[in-house]
């Protein structure tokens, strides 16, 4: 297996959608190549540090006031019947 | 090593049962609905359109969008996937509107140098992100996604910060499992490629002046900044 072939099949092997035969390829030859090691073990960070930065928080004040006006808005469309969009 | 755990989501059973009465007129169940996805809406469309005002104008459009065709849900996908898809399309509307000088499309497949054999593979310190204190790594996280093209920022958002599966996304989004997996790679590599200059083992000090430079690109002329939605608030 060439690192070209291991990176094509990254996010397969990231994700665990992979059948157990090319997943033991897979681990061969990150037995062997340090770059493609790294590059898998950083990117699964990468991914775990976006996971868990809770960027864009909504804050409490802000969620209140936007579902009150959906919540609203919603009301005045029962009245006025649905809308076909 | 290990493939990623996906993210638990709540339970859903009782879904079906708030969306059928909705359909009925029952706007209490379909508050239930929106304090359960309000959140992620936000950040979906905030990770689209890169502006605060924004993401804020898509949640409520993207919520009485739903109301108003629930209708049309057929229960064959599940409510949340359905949601997201009118919640991308209403923030790719906003991101086109506010950018009309550059085509943003989901179906752009772009190709750049950064995606060929990754050059940049110097190994990550132990725990990189507590190098930096909280604010300094949002900028740098929040910096970073957003120099992806929209079509690829997308994809990750909704695949590995959302936790939707593949089918999910390609749903969501109207594209192939094919496109959804190529992008999906694609950003992953990026992004880790991009973070490596924050997050690579270098001598105690050094990775600072790496932020000093971040900070600096971003004092750019405020029509091409991105906004971080931070600055608002």
């Amino acid at each position: 297996m060439k690192c070209a072939d291991f990176l094509s099949e990254l996010t397969n092997y990231l994700d665990g959608a992979i059948d157990a035969r090319t997943k033991t390829e897979l681990e061969d030859h990150l037995a062997w190549c340090h770059n493609c090691y790294v590059v898998c073990d950083t990117t699964k960070k990468t991914i775990e540090i976006y996971r868990d930065s809770k960027l864009y928080e909504l804050p409490e004040d802000l969620r209140t006031r936007l579902r009150t006006a959906i919540v609203s808005k919603c009301h005045s469309r029962k009245k006025s019947g649905p809308e076909r969009v | 090593m290990s493939a990623i755990q996906p993210k638990i989501g709540e339970p859903v059973s009782d879904e079906l049962a708030l969306v059928q009465a909705a359909k009925g007129g029952d706007v209490e169940a379909f508050e239930k609905l929106v304090r359960r996805y309000d959140r992620n809406v936000f950040r979906i469309a905030q990770h689209i359109t890169q502006n605060r005002e924004d993401a804020e104008d898509v949640v409520q459009d993207a919520f009485l969008k739903a109301y108003s065709n629930l209708h049309q849900f057929q229960g064959q996908s599940k409510f949340y996937t359905w949601l997201v898809r009118i919640a991308v399309n209403e923030a790719l509307m906003r991101l086109r509107r506010r950018r009309p000088e550059r085509m943003v499309s989901l179906d752009e497949d772009v190709k750049t140098e950064e995606d060929s054999l990754p050059r940049e593979v110097a190994d990550w310190s132990p725990n990189p992100e507590q190098q930096y204190n909280q604010a300094e790594l949002r900028e740098i996280l929040t910096r970073t996604i957003q120099g992806l093209p929209a079509s690829f920022r997308t994809v990750f958002v909704l695949r590995d910060v959302e936790g939707l599966s593949t089918e999910e996304t390609a749903e969501a989004l109207d594209l192939s499992i094919p496109a959804v997996k190529s992008r999906l790679l694609r950003a992953r590599l990026q992004l880790r490629e991009r973070l490596s200059r924050f997050f690579q083992r270098r001598e105690n000090g050094k990775e600072k002046l790496e932020l000093e430079k971040l900070q600096s690109e971003a004092e750019m002329p405020d029509n091409e900044k991105p906004e971080t939605g931070d600055t608002k608030q």
